[in-house]
């Protein structure tokens, strides 16, 4: 079982030649295509366009004779896991069943478009399907095994729900068209060769102990990659898993999922224990030396792979803020434009409304025997239409947009953090979201995207740390841009903004304060045009002019902090609210 | 209602006045088609599995909500537990599969029971799709017979199909408000009442309720919370050697499902075996007064409303001496079960952030020393 001795390679040096992104994007379809169903399925975050069509394309090279299916993300349930046939039923005159889209397409690939639009309940029947490889249909259990490509479209931190992504083994962005791809011959061969491949257990070590360094906490990832690696075997028609195997896996599957970046190399740290990622060593006997070196191959071959942008992020630090967007983004963006379904109501058809057709029929039933025959089986009349309500969901996101700067700590922050938690048990009694912007320093940041969890707004209000330059205009916009962003998902924004009005950043993040104070006049007015509710809160000792101003710009309740306690403040976020 | 389910064999439970329509199907809705992951090869997870054993001893408990990380495997905890039970025995073509030896609930009513035919079947584990609807959970008006008929009769939904199962709900937290009230009903009261569109009609709804979810997507309402009998904390483990043998052992399940519920066969007899005699013993397991002293003691000192904590308190700990082979109840006993039982039904305050784990374990110490 012993791995092929990696003493051969120099260490890190498969990590530094960083494969073209041409083969890494080819290399995925070649391996999806070997196992879709295995293997999950693919994130493809791309704008639509010439790259992200000819990656379909060449993936359906691969997949010759299989199904491939494109659904639109607002799938009814009866589509997708089987229901009535409309057209049927009613010239048969009794409920005629329907296959739906995920045992349809079985043995092959479903493309979902738009996956960022995706609700969590239909991503959480996709993911059920992808666990059992088959479906509750309206005729029984129908096999179902799928590999997904979700079309995530998203922007900024949109994505799909997380439910699903923690399903699909690859995450490609931006991919370029593939190049060399493998023919659709090798790729079967592959598949038949898939089940003997073995696999060393250095190589689940090495995966398990990679996905644990990378901060990926779901159980999942390890076994993906070891999926892929085993596909990766089968392609290059071998029947053992290879280190080689390995570090593409971890490259192409663990990657993406990095939330943290693993401790630094032992050559920096030399005079130091091992890093805590290694194994407890010693007691394992012979094998010891080759494993924990594929575990660092391994591990630098995903390191190498992460997004630049990521690096960055993880290394300044922000790595709350991001991992929470990504892996939260799916229940938050539950609210679909149309609302829940909230039964059916008898009415007329047009203008939009749709049938709600079992009711509909429910309706006609008692009176068949009274009704003379018609046509068809079914005698339906005008009267017994009923058509389906929704329930506009009327959520309100509270952005709470914290002055944070230096002349804002040593005033009030202490004050204005009690003032937000008192307002945010406030938000607990009316279900609302919270989100928190902070700004200070030269820039504003997202320190809690949108969250029901008050727990964790409390946390991150109480980590906020004060000092810098107050950029008052920069966090205008950035809470203006997740207003924006709220409405867009069907939600009031409301924006609670707290600062003592000492504007001295610009927006560019510049100092000098005539400019910081333009421009955060421009963003309040930009806020007015928006039609975002605001209210400032005034945090100075003595009511500042300026904040007064800029929050008649904004066309904003304005609020001195009261002295001392801080319930009047809750009272104005309660009217401003609409009680 | 979105679907129509797949209708079983006899037509019984009628309303009154309705023609029968006989028509033999083939029942396919509870088989699995698939292996499922032996229980006892469950790496880690023993507070998890600890409540649904329990549970499946003494259903009275009221259900397990399990709340924690993604991937750490709950779903396949449940249907691993229902795979252990033996097979049940079944009146043949009774749609809520009633206990022969106990007689159809609906005794009279129902006519699969007159013919006397026995089946045995797998417990159900019925799954509860996130945005399922009032009329497929509870069940609703027979529409295909309504239409060719003409007449009334009941088509049964998942809770008829979860009787003397396991209902399971993943993402509990995401679930209508109101749906859930009536799973928590219907779990409390083993009994599903059907009034709706002239139907009116009362079944066996025995089930085993178990929730998940994840607490950072949404919080469930505490009047929710407090219904579950237990609730369990589950997180993916952060040490290597655990998380290396989880991955081994689904890859080896994956890979040859036979030959790993083979290996495991021996274990999960032991297990099965140490459930049912639980299950036989629960009757006689004793409760001492001092033991329902301590336990009315630590609910007070913890201040949970109502007296629900203090009963499942005392059933839990029942239920795990009855798997221990313990006589009677013990202070060890009640310890063990002290903050499943307990944990989520604390008043709090929302801000709170210390856990109710550690209230509860902290009230523990003080009670019973370290």
């Amino acid at each position: 079982m012993n791995a092929p001795a990696p003493a051969t390679l120099p260490r890190g040096a498969e990590a530094a030649s960083t494969p073209a992104p041409e083969q890494d994007s080819a290399l995925a379809a070649a391996l999806f295509a070997i196992a879709p169903a295995a293997l999950g399925g693919v994130r493809l975050r791309a704008a639509p366009g010439p790259a992200r069509d000819a990656w379909l394309a060449s993936l359906k090279r691969l997949l010759p004779g299989a199904p491939l299916r494109r659904v639109p993300p607002t799938l009814p349930d009866e589509r997708l896991l089987g229901g009535l046939d409309l057209a049927a039923t009613l010239a048969a005159g009794r409920p005629v069943a329907e296959r739906g889209v995920l045992a349809d397409t079985d043995g092959g690939v479903l493309i979902v478009a738009m996956a960022e639009r995706l609700p969590p309940g239909t991503a959480a029947r996709i993911a059920a399907a992808l666990d059992r490889g088959e479906v509750q249909g309206p005729a029984g259990v129908e096999p179902a095994r799928v590999g997904i490509v979700a079309l995530d479209e998203g922007l900024e931190d949109e994505a799909p729900p997380a439910a699903l992504l923690d399903r699909l083994a690859f995450a490609l962005f931006d991919p370029p068209p593939p190049a060399d791809a493998p023919d659709a011959a090798r790729i079967a061969a592959a598949r038949a060769r898939l089940p003997e491949v073995t696999i060393p257990e250095a190589v689940i070590e090495a995966l398990s102990a990679t996905a644990l360094a990378l901060g990926v906490a779901s159980l999942r990832a390890p076994w993906l990659a070891l999926q892929a690696a085993r596909a990766a075997a089968a392609l290059d028609a071998r029947d053992a898993v290879t280190d080689a195997d390995a570090m593409l896996a971890a490259r192409l599957v663990l990657a993406p999922r990095a939330t943290r970046l693993p401790a630094p190399p032992e050559d920096e740290q030399q005079d130091q224990p091992p890093p805590p990622e290694e194994p407890p060593p010693e007691s394992e006997n012979q094998r010891q030396p080759d494993q924990g070196e594929l575990q660092d191959l391994v591990l630098e071959a995903a390191k190498a792979a992460i997004p630049r942008g990521l690096l960055a992020a993880l290394a300044a630090g922000q790595l709350r803020a991001k991992t929470a967007a990504t892996g939260k983004a799916g229940a938050e963006r539950q609210a679909a434009q149309r609302g829940r379904p909230i039964g059916a109501r008898p009415g007329a058809l047009g203008g939009g409304a749709k049938l709600a057709l079992l009711e509909t029929l429910r309706a006609a039933a008692p009176w068949q025997r009274l009704r003379p025959k018609g046509p068809g089986r079914v005698a339906v009349r005008r009267q017994d239409f009923r058509i389906r309500r929704f329930k506009h969901h009327a959520e309100t996101t509270t952005i709470f947009a914290v002055d944070a700067s230096g002349s804002a700590a040593l005033a009030r922050l202490a004050e204005a953090k009690g003032a937000v938690e008192l307002l945010l048990a406030d938000c607990y009694v009316r279900r609302d979201r919270v989100a928190l912007v902070a700004f200070r320093g030269t820039k504003a940041e997202l320190l809690l995207p949108p969250t029901h969890s008050l727990v964790r707004a409390k946390r991150s209000l109480a980590a906020l740390p004060g000092g810098g330059g107050t950029p008052l205009a920069s966090g205008l916009e950035a809470a203006h841009l997740l207003a924006e962003q709220e409405r867009r998902a069907g939600r009031t924004p409301l924006l609670v903004l707290l600062t003592d009005g000492r504007a001295n950043i610009g927006r560019d993040g510049t100092p000098g304060r005539p400019k910081a104070e333009a421009d955060s006049l421009a963003a309040a007015r930009l806020l007015r045009a928006a039609g975002i509710g605001l209210l400032l809160v005034d945090t100075s000792p003595r009511p500042s002019p300026f904040a007064q101003a800029l929050a008649r710009e904004a066309a904003a309740r304005y609020l001195a902090l009261p002295q001392p306690g801080s319930g009047a403040l809750q009272r104005a976020v309660k009217e401003a609210a609409g009680g | 209602m979105d679907r129509i389910a797949p209708r079983d064999p006899a037509p019984d439970h009628d309303m009154p006045g309705s023609a029968a329509a006989p028509k033999p199907r083939k029942r396919a809705d509870t088989a699995p088609t698939r292996p499922v992951f032996p229980f006892s090869a469950i790496v880690g997870q023993e507070e998890l599995k600890l409540a649904l054993l329990i549970a499946a001893v003494e259903p009275a408990i009221g259900g397990v909500l399990a709340f924690g990380d993604r991937g750490t495997g709950k779903s396949t905890a449940i249907r691993a537990l229902a795979a252990l039970l033996p097979k049940m025995k079944a009146i043949e073509g009774c749609r809520y599969h009633c206990d022969p030896d106990a007689g159809c609930a609906l005794a009279g009513d129902c006519r699969a029971a007159e013919t006397g035919h026995v089946v045995t079947m797998p417990v159900p584990v019925v799954d509860l799709p996130l945005g399922a609807t009032e009329d497929r959970v509870v069940g609703a008006l027979d529409l295909e017979r309504a239409l060719s008929q003409g007449v009334k009769a009941f088509e049964p939904g998942l809770l008829a199909r979860a009787n003397r199962g396991f209902l399971y709900i993943d993402e509990a937290n995401l679930l209508e408000d109101h749906l859930v009230d009536l799973l928590l009903d219907v779990a409390a009261s083993g009994e599903n009442v059907v009034e709706r569109e002239g139907i009116s009609i009362r079944h066996p709804a025995r089930f085993v309720l178990v929730g998940s979810g994840n607490p950072e997507e949404g919080e469930l309402r505490p009047q929710l919370l407090d219904r579950f009998g237990l609730s369990v904390e589950v997180r993916t483990p952060e040490d290597l050697p655990t998380r290396i043998e989880v991955v081994k052992r689904r890859d080896a399940f994956e890979r040859d499902p036979a030959a790993f519920t083979a290996a495991w066969a021996k274990e999960e007899a032991r297990t099965r075996k140490r459930l049912l005699a639980a299950r036989e013993r629960l009757a006689d397991t004793r409760v001492p007064d001092a033991m329902l002293e301590q336990a009315a003691k630590l609910c007070i000192a913890l201040g949970t409303d109502g007296l629900r904590g203090e009963l499942t308190l005392i059933r839990a700990a029942r239920a795990l001496a009855a798997l221990e082979g313990e006589a009677e109840i013990g202070i060890a006993e009640l310890r063990r079960v002290a903050v499943p039982a307990l944990r989520h039904r604390l008043r709090r305050n929302v801000l709170d952030e210390a856990s109710g784990t550690t209230r509860v374990e902290r009230a523990l110490a003080e009670q019973f020393g370290p």
